[in-house]
C-alpha cells in the first residue's frame, strides 16, 4: 500500500487529519516539534525530504495556524497546489474534495490536480478514529540536511500571556455584546453577568471596529472561535462572520430587541426585548437564587 | 522606506449565504464589498509605517474592474498609489494568484526599487486559501512570517509577533520581508472626506495578467446543511429572567 505523510501537532485536529490521511495510504508522521525552536521553512524542508524518500502519495496536516503555514511553505517550495481546510477528500486523480470557505459558513467542492496532493483538514469537522500512533519518520538525518537559509525564520522568544483567567477560546461560558449594547460603557451590564457566571466577556466585530472592546474579545471568523457550554449573545444580529466563531457552542442564548434578527432562529434559546433591562434582570435573578 | 500591501475585494455577507443559480458564487446583487478584514489591518499598518518613516506605500489587488473601489478605499486611508491586476471576475487559485502578484512586484521593483515590506492578509475572508503571501515570499526569496498580531521595524530587521499557546511567539527577520497579518494587529482608521478626495486623484496602474489554469479547481459551492438548532423562546423582556436562570441551571453552568 502507498505511503502518506502526516504532519503532527499535539491535540485532536492532528488526529482528525491522520484519520482522513489513512484513506489515502499507510501513514508515517513528522512532528511539528521536530525543529525547536519552531522554524516553519525548516519543517517544510524536512517534510519535502521525507515525502521524497518515502515516495509519499500525499501530505496531510491539521488546518491549524502552524499546519496551514508549514503546508503552504511546502506547496511553495515544491510548486504544488494546496487545499486548505478540507472536510472530506477522496483519493484519485484528480482528488475530489470538500473544503471550507468563509470560516466554514460555506462549503466548496473542488478538484485537486497534483502529483502529490497537499491537504490540511479543518479542525473538528471529522471524527478522529484512534488506530494507534503510526511510525514516525526518523528526522535526525533529514535535519542535518536542512539549508541554514531555512532557519532564518524561527521563533526567537515566547511572550507569556498576561496572567490570570482562562482564555476566551477555552471559557465554559461566554457573555457577548454586539451593536445593540450601544457603547463602551454599555458593557458594564455584560461584565456584571459574566462575573456572576465566571464567564469570559466576548463581542462582535462591530464592537471591536468601534473600539469599544479589544480585538482579543472578538468572537467570529476573524476573531476567536469558541466552543463553550453556554454562549449568551446580547444585541448581536448573527451575521455569518459572527456565527462562524460561535457555532461550536453547546447552547446559544440570544437576547435581541429584533425578533427577526438572524441569530433569533440560529440559537437554542431566545429572549426578545431590550437587553438593557433583560441582562440586569438575569443578574438579579442569579443573585436571588444564591 | 517602501511598502506594498496586497488586498482582496470580498462581499459583506450579512446574515445569510445566498448562492447564484449555478451555485458557483455568492449572489452579490444586494451586497456591498469591502477589503478582506485581515488586509484592512495591513493597509493601516502600511500607512502608519510610512507616516513615521517616510517613503512610499503602494496597494495591489488582483480582481475585477470593480475592485478599483477597494484600491480607492486604501488610498483614502493614506496609501500613495495602486496597482490593479484586472481579471474577468473568475477566481484564480492560490498558485495563479501568487504568480500574477509576483510578476507585478518584480516589474514595480525594477522601476522603483525594492519594497522593504510586503503585507498580505493571513487568509482571504472568502476563499481562505492561506497561501498567497507565502508563495510570493518564496518566489522572491524573502523571509515570511504569518498571522501577525504585532509588528515593529527595528533598523534593518522587523520583529513579528503571532498568537501562540495563549501568548505570543516572536520572530526577528531581516528586511526585505513578506508578512501576513491578522485582524487585531491594529485598529484601522476611518477614511476622511479630504482623504477620499485625494484618493480619487491618486494613480492606479492597470494590467491584465494571463489567467493560469487552476490546479485547485472550484466545482460548486454549497451552504452547509444539517438540522440546525431548534429555537425555544424563553420569554419577552425582564420577565424572562427566571426562565433563563432555570435554563442555566439545567445546562450546569450555575
Amino acid at each position: 500500500m502507498s505511503t502518506v505523510l502526516v504532519l503532527m501537532e499535539d491535540g485532536d485536529p492532528s488526529l482528525q487529519a491522520l484519520t482522513l490521511a489513512r484513506t489515502f495510504g499507510e501513514p508515517r508522521t513528522v512532528r511539528m516539534a521536530a525543529v525547536e525552536p519552531f522554524a516553519p521553512n525548516a519543517v517544510a524542508a524536512v517534510l519535502e525530504m521525507a515525502a521524497d524518500e518515502l515516495g509519499a502519495v500525499a501530505v496531510f496536516a491539521a488546518g491549524s495556524d502552524r499546519g496551514n503555514d508549514v503546508m503552504a511553505r511546502l506547496a511553495a517550495r515544491t510548486d504544488l497546489p494546496l487545499a486548505a481546510n478540507c472536510i472530506a477528500a477522496t483519493p484519485g486523480d484528480p482528488v475530489a474534495l470538500t473544503r471550507q470557505r468563509w470560516g466554514g459558513s460555506l462549503l466548496e467542492e473542488a478538484l485537486l490536480r497534483s502529483p502529490r496532493p497537499l491537504i490540511t483538514v479543518a479542525p473538528h469537522t471529522i471524527a478522529a478514529i484512534d488506530r494507534g500512533a503510526p511510525p514516525e519518520v526518523d528526522v535526525a538525518q533529514l535535519l542535518a540536511r536542512v539549508d541554514p537559509k531555512d532557519l532564518v525564520v524561527r521563533v526567537s522568544e515566547h511572550v507569556a500571556p498576561p496572567g490570570g483567567g482562562v482564555s476566551l477560546a477555552e471559557a465554559k461560558v461566554v457573555v457577548s455584546g454586539g451593536r445593540g449594547v450601544g457603547s463602551k460603557e454599555g458593557f458594564a451590564i455584560i461584565e456584571e453577568l459574566a462575573l456572576l457566571l465566571d464567564a469570559h466577556v466576548g463581542c462582535s466585530r462591530v464592537v471591536t471596529s468601534a473600539g469599544w472592546r479589544p480585538h482579543s474579545d472578538q468572537v467570529g471568523q476573524t476573531g476567536t472561535k469558541i466552543s463553550p457550554d453556554l454562549y449568551i449573545a446580547c444585541g448581536i444580529s448573527g451575521a455569518t462572520q459572527h456565527m462562524a466563531g460561535c457555532k461550536g457552542a453547546k447552547r446559544i442564548l440570544a437576547i435581541n430587541a429584533d425578533a427577526e434578527a438572524p441569530i433569533m432562529s440560529l440559537a437554542d434559546y431566545s429572549v426578545v426585548g431590550d437587553l438593557k433591562e433583560i441582562v440586569p434582570a438575569i443578574s438579579a435573578e442569579i443573585r436571588k437564587s444564591r | 522606506m517602501r511598502v506594498l500591501v496586497c488586498v482582496k475585494r470580498v462581499p459583506f455577507t450579512g446574515g445569510k449565504m445566498v448562492l447564484n443559480a449555478e451555485s458557483t458564487a455568492l449572489e452579490t446583487k444586494h451586497l456591498g464589498f469591502t477589503i478582506s478584514p485581515h488586509e484592512e489591518c495591513g493597509v493601516e499598518e502600511a500607512v502608519r509605517l510610512i507616516e513615521s518613516a517616510g517613503g512610499e506605500s503602494v496597494v495591489l489587488t488582483l480582481g475585477p474592474q470593480a475592485a478599483v473601489e477597494q484600491l480607492r478605499d486604501a488610498m483614502a486611508l493614506g496609501i500613495d498609489r495602486a496597482i490593479h491586476l484586472q481579471t474577468d471576475g473568475r477566481e484564480a487559485d492560490g498558485q495563479a494568484t501568487a504568480a500574477a502578484i509576483t510578476e507585478a512586484i518584480r516589474s514595480d521593483e525594477a522601476a522603483s526599487g525594492p519594497f522593504d515590506l510586503i503585507f498580505f492578509g493571513s487568509e482571504s475572508a472568502d476563499a481562505g486559501g492561506y497561501q498567497v503571501g507565502i508563495r510570493v515570499a518564496y518566489a522572491l526569496d524573502r523571509p515570511c512570517v504569518t498571522g501577525l498580531k504585532g509588528l515593529k521595524v527595528e533598523g534593518s530587521t522587523v520583529r513579528c509577533e503571532q498568537d501562540a499557546g495563549g501568548g505570543r511567539d516572536a520572530y526577528v527577520v531581516p528586511l526585505p520581508a513578506v508578512v501576513t497579518v491578522k485582524e487585531g494587529l491594529n485598529l484601522p482608521r476611518y477614511p476622511s472626506v479630504p482623504g477620499r478626495m485625494r484618493a480619487a486623484r491618486k494613480p492606479v496602474v492597470t494590467s491584465t495578467p494571463i489567467r493560469a489554469e487552476a490546479r485547485l479547481e472550484m466545482v460548486r459551492l454549497a451552504v452547509p446543511g444539517g438540522p440546525g438548532r431548534k429555537t425555544e423562546l424563553l420569554g419577552r423582556g425582564a420577565d424572562a429572567a427566571p426562565a433563563v436562570v432555570e435554563m442555566m441551571r439545567k445546562a450546569g453552568v450555575l
